[in-house]
C-alpha cells in the first residue's frame, strides 16, 4: 500500500504522543480502505473531540471534525442527505459513550449505514487522564485519586443491545485482524461498530503502572482471545475479540426512506 | 370598514377550535375577506374549557385577539360563566340550550338553540355538533355563504363524511334562520 | 378562488417559505410551539424527494442539518427555548466552520421550561450571544404570515450568501394563529443558491480562503475537492491552527463578513412613520399590537408611527438612529424585559427619550397595555 496516497502529508507530523495506539488504528484503517479499493471522493470521515478525533484531519478523504460527542449525529446528516457516501466515524471512548452515548445507541437503533470505530484507550487523554465510561473499577485516573468506583459499559454488549447490525472487537496488537475486521465493518450494510482497544501510555498506562507502549501492547495480547476459542473457554476472564453480531435482517435506514419517498409521491399523484 | 369579532367557547373535544378554523378559512378563501383565528392552548388535548377567537374584516387585521366580541358562542355552562361578561354590549350571544342555562343580566341578544339535541335526534353523531353550530351562526347572521363552508369542509374531511356534515350544517341553518338577526 | 391563497398557521407559512426557498433537508425534535413545522415537513419533504428525519434530541437535529448542508443541501431545523439552548454549541460550530443553515426558534415563555404554550420574546439576546466566543450572527423575525414566508426565504438566501447560520425568531402567537398567506409564483421572489467553486479536479481548493468580495465558494462533500472542516480555529485549508496571525485573521473575517454588510442584511418596515412624533419600535407578534394602535391614532390625526424590525441581528443601529432622529419619544414594544430596548437606547441620539411597553405574563401585549404607557410619555396622565 502507498500510505501517502491516503494521507495529507502537509499536516504531518501528527499530534499523538509517542507510543499512542491511535496511529496503529490509522494505519490499519488506511489498509482496509486501500484493500477495499474505495474511491477517496466517496469516503467521509466524521469525528468528534479528543485525541482519537484528530484522525480525521490526517486522512485525504472528506473530513469533518465536529464537536464533542456529536460525530454520529453529524454523520447521520451527511449519510442521509447523500446515501452513496461511505461514512467512517472514529471516536474515543468518552466521545462515543459518555457525552455521545445517546447518539451512539440511537445510531445503532436507526441502522443507517455508518461505521463507528470506538478507539478505546480507557481514558480522556487530551484533557490529562480523567476516567471514562470504559476505564473500569479500581483503576487510577486524575479524577479518581482514591481509585475508580464508576462501573464500565461493555461496548460490544451495549451496541448489540441497541440494535447495531455489525459488532466486533479487536486491539492495536492484532493489526492484521484489525484490518480484516475494519474491512468487514465498512462493507457491512447498516450500522457497524468496531471497538479497538488502543493504548495510552502517557495517561492510562502511566497512572495504572502498565508500562510503556510495547508492554501495553503485550498486555492486549495476554488479556484477550478470539471469541469461541479454546483459550477463552478455559479463561472466561479474558476479553474476547472477533465478530459478535453480523446480521442482515434489519433494513438500512436510507433505503427504507427511499420507500417513504415513493409512498409520499404516490399519494400526491393519487390526489392529482 | 366592516369588522366582526367572534369568540367560540366550550370544552375540549366539542370541536370549537375546528369550527373557528373552518369559518375563518371559508371567509378568506371563498369570500375574499381577511381573517385571523387564534386560540388559547393548554397542555391537554381533551376536556377543560376552550376558546378560539376569530376576526373577520375587509381590511388588514393587526391585533389578532378579541377583547370584546360582537358574537359569542358558548357551548358549556363553564364557558358561559367565564366569557359572557366580555361580550360587546348589544352583541349576539348564542348558547346551546342543553348545556347552558342563561342569566338575565347580560347586555346582549341571547339566543338559545337546541343544537345538540337536534343533531342527536336527526343525525345521532355528536361529532358534527360543531358544524351544526356553524350552521346556526350563519343562519342567524348571514355572516358567510353555506357554499363557502361546504367548500372548506370538502378539503378537510374524508368524502364519506361530507353528507353527514352537510346535513348538520343545514340543520343548524334551519335552527338559526328562525332567529335571524341583522348585525 | 385563487389556488395560491392559503389560510394557515404561522408555522405553516414558515414551511411554505422554506419549500419556496428550496429546502431539501430537515432534522428536528418535537417541542411546543414549533412542532407543526416538523410535522408538516415530514409530509412535504419526501413528496418533493427531500429528506426529513426526527433525531434523538435537539442537539442531534442541529448536528444532522450541518452534516447535510456540507453535502450541498439547503437545510433547516426548528425548535423553541429549551431546544434553542441545547443547540447553541452547534450553532457556534456552524459560525466557525461557515456552514449555511437556518434555525427556527418559535419563542415561548422562558426561562427554562417556562410557559410552553404561551407567547414570549425572551430569546433575542440568546440568538445573538447564546453560543460562546466572539462570533457574528444573523437573526430575522416577522409579525404576519406573509412576512414569515418572506423572511424564511430571506433566511435561506442570507445563509447561502454569507455562509452562516441564520436564526428565525418567531413567537408562539404568530406561529399558532391562522391567517391568510398568498404564495407567490415561482421566480417572483429571488432565491440565492449555493456558491460553488469553479475550480476543477486536481487544482488546489481552499475552502476557507475568501474571495475579494469576502465570499467563500463551497465544494460539496462527495465532490472532487476533499478538505477538512473543524470547529477549531483553522487556516485556509480548514486545518487546525493556533498561529496568532491565522487566529486573528479568521476571527476578523467571521465578524466582518456580517458587520460590513449590515446595510444589505437589515430588513424593516415603516408604518405611518413619516412625520411621526412618537415612534413605536416593535417586531414579531407585538408589532401587530403597535401597528393596531398607530392605525387608530392616525385616524385621529395623531402623529404616531411604527418602525417594525424584521432583522434583529446584526442590530440595525444606523437605520434606527436615522428613523428616530426627529421623534419626541420612542416606545419599544416587546414581550421581554427590554432586550431590544437596550439596543435602541444604545444607538439613538437621546436615550432618555426611549421607553419600554412590555408584557411578560405569557399573554400577547394588548393595545391598552401600550396605550397606558403612551399616555404617560405623552404627558396625559395615567
Amino acid at each position: 500500500m502507498q500510505a501517502k496516497q491516503y494521507i495529507r502529508e502537509r499536516f504531518f507530523p501528527h499530534m499523538w504522543c509517542a507510543g499512542c495506539g491511535h496511529g496503529i488504528v490509522l494505519n490499519s484503517l488506511l489498509r482496509a480502505v486501500d484493500q477495499l479499493g474505495l474511491d477517496k471522493n466517496n469516503v467521509v470521515m466524521v469525528s468528534g473531540i479528543g485525541c482519537s478525533a484528530r484522525i480525521s484531519g490526517y486522512v485525504d478523504f472528506h473530513s469533518l471534525h465536529t464537536i464533542h460527542g456529536r460525530a454520529l449525529a453529524f454523520a447521520a446528516g451527511v449519510k442521509f442527505s447523500k446515501p452513496e457516501l461511505k461514512l467512517i466515524v472514529p471516536m474515543g471512548d468518552g466521545d462515543a459513550l459518555a457525552i455521545g452515548g445517546n447518539h451512539f445507541i440511537h445510531a445503532a437503533r436507526r441502522n443507517m449505514d455508518i461505521t463507528a470505530i470506538v478507539m478505546n484507550n480507557r481514558i480522556y487523554g487530551m484533557t490529562g487522564g480523567q476516567f471514562s465510561p470504559l476505564t473500569g473499577v479500581d483503576k487510577n485516573t486524575s479524577t479518581t485519586p482514591f481509585s475508580n468506583i464508576d462501573n464500565s459499559f461493555d461496548t460490544v454488549e451495549l451496541a448489540t443491545a441497541a440494535g447495531a447490525t455489525f459488532v466486533a472487537r479487536t486491539t492495536t496488537y492484532h493489526v492484521l485482524e484489525m484490518t480484516a475486521l475494519l474491512k468487514k465493518a465498512i462493507e457491512h450494510k447498516g450500522f457497524s461498530v468496531i471497538e479497538i482497544l488502543s493504548q495510552c501510555p502517557t495517561q492510562y498506562g502511566r497512572k495504572n503502572k502498565e508500562g510503556d507502549a510495547p508492554a501495553m501492547l503485550d498486555h492486549f495480547r495476554e488479556m484477550t482471545a478470539k471469541a469461541d476459542s479454546e483459550k477463552i473457554k478455559k479463561n472466561p476472564g479474558l476479553i474476547s475479540r472477533g465478530i459478535f453480531v453480523d446480521r442482515s435482517d434489519k433494513p438500512e435506514y436510507c433505503e427504507q426512506y427511499e420507500k417513504i419517498i415513493q409512498k409520499a409521491q404516490k399519494a400526491i399523484k393519487g390526489k392529482q | 370598514m366592516k369588522r366582526t369579532r367572534l369568540v367560540f367557547s366550550g370544552s375540549g373535544g366539542q370541536g370549537v377550535i375546528t369550527a373557528a378554523i373552518i369559518l375563518a378559512e371559508a371567509a378568506v378563501i371563498y369570500e375574499n375577506m381577511n381573517a385571523v383565528q387564534s386560540q388559547s392552548y393548554g397542555a391537554a388535548a381533551r376536556g377543560g374549557s376552550t376558546r378560539s377567537d376569530i376576526i373577520l374584516s375587509d381590511s388588514n387585521i393587526y391585533f389578532p385577539e378579541v377583547t370584546s366580541p360582537n358574537i359569542l358562542v358558548c357551548l358549556t355552562q363553564e364557558a358561559y360563566a367565564k366569557f359572557s361578561p366580555i361580550i360587546r354590549p348589544g352583541g349576539l350571544l348564542i348558547t346551546d340550550s342543553k348545556f347552558v342555562q342563561t342569566f338575565k343580566k347580560i347586555d346582549a341578544k341571547q339566543i338559545e338553540l337546541p343544537m345538540y339535541e337536534t343533531v342527536m335526534g336527526k343525525i345521532g353523531k355528536p361529532i358534527v355538533f360543531n358544524i351544526c353550530m356553524l350552521g346556526a351562526l350563519i343562519g342567524i347572521t348571514d355572516l358567510l355563504q353555506f357554499d363557502s363552508i361546504m367548500q372548506v369542509l370538502k378539503t378537510k374531511i374524508p368524502s364519506y363524511f361530507i353528507k353527514m356534515n352537510e346535513k348538520a350544517l343545514k340543520t343548524g341553518i334551519d335552527l338559526g334562520s328562525q332567529q335571524r338577526q341583522s348585525l | 378562488m385563487n389556488k395560491n391563497i392559503k389560510f394557515v398557521q404561522g408555522n405553516e407559512a414558515c414551511v411554505e417559505g422554506a419549500i419556496y426557498a428550496g429546502i431539501d433537508f430537515f432534522a428536528g425534535y418535537p417541542i411546543t410551539p414549533s412542532t407543526e413545522i416538523a410535522e408538516l415537513l415530514s409530509r412535504r419533504l419526501p413528496q418533493k424527494g427531500g429528506k426529513f428525519v426526527q433525531m434523538e434530541d435537539e442537539i442531534a437535529s442541529v448536528c444532522a442539518i450541518l452534516g447535510a448542508s456540507l453535502t450541498g443541501h439547503k437545510v433547516m431545523t426548528a425548535t423553541s427555548g429549551p431546544g434553542f439552548s441545547l443547540k447553541q454549541e452547534a450553532i457556534g460550530y456552524a459560525c466557525m466552520a461557515e456552514i449555511p443553515c437556518v434555525i427556527v426558534n418559535v419563542q415561548r415563555g422562558g426561562p427554562s421550561t417556562g410557559n410552553p404554550t404561551h407567547v414570549g420574546q425572551g430569546d433575542i439576546n440568546q440568538a445573538r450571544w447564546g453560543t460562546h466566543g466572539d462570533h457574528s450572527i444573523i437573526a430575522l423575525t416577522a409579525s404576519n404570515h406573509q412576512d414569515v414566508f418572506e423572511m424564511t426565504i430571506e433566511a435561506f438566501n442570507l445563509a447561502e450568501t454569507y455562509r452562516t447560520p441564520v436564526i428565525l425568531l418567531f413567537d408562539e402567537a404568530v406561529g399558532h394563529m391562522r391567517e391568510k398567506l398568498v404564495i407567490p409564483e415561482k421566480n417572483e421572489i429571488p432565491i440565492v443558491n449555493r456558491l460553488r467553486t469553479a475550480l476543477k479536479k486536481g487544482v488546489d481548493y481552499h475552502p476557507y480562503l475568501p474571495r475579494e468580495d469576502g465570499r467563500l465558494p463551497m465544494s460539496d462533500f462527495g465532490g472532487d475537492h476533499r478538505y477538512n472542516v473543524t470547529g477549531l480555529l483553522h487556516d485556509m485549508w480548514g486545518f487546525p491552527s493556533n498561529d496568532p496571525k491565522v487566529v486573528k485573521g479568521l476571527l476578523h473575517h467571521l465578524n466582518d463578513k456580517i458587520s460590513n454588510n449590515i446595510h444589505r442584511i437589515t430588513r424593516y418596515k415603516e408604518h405611518y412613520l413619516e412625520d411621526a412624533e412618537y415612534i413605536l419600535i416593535s417586531y414579531g407578534s407585538s408589532a401587530r399590537t403597535a401597528i393596531h394602535i398607530a392605525k387608530n391614532r392616525r385616524a385621529r390625526n395623531e402623529k404616531l408611527g411604527v418602525l417594525e424590525l424584521q432583522s434583529l441581528w446584526p442590530f440595525p443601529k444606523e437605520m434606527v438612529r436615522e428613523k428616530c432622529r426627529n421623534a419626541k419619544a420612542v416606545l419599544v414594544v416587546e414581550m421581554n424585559m427590554g432586550q431590544v430596548l437596550a439596543q435602541v437606547k444604545a444607538c439613538i441620539d437621546r436615550p432618555e427619550t426611549v421607553f419600554l411597553a412590555n408584557r411578560i405574563d405569557g399573554e400577547l401585549i394588548t393595545p391598552s397595555d401600550v396605550k397606558s404607557i403612551l399616555r404617560v410619555i405623552q404627558g396625559r396622565g395615567v
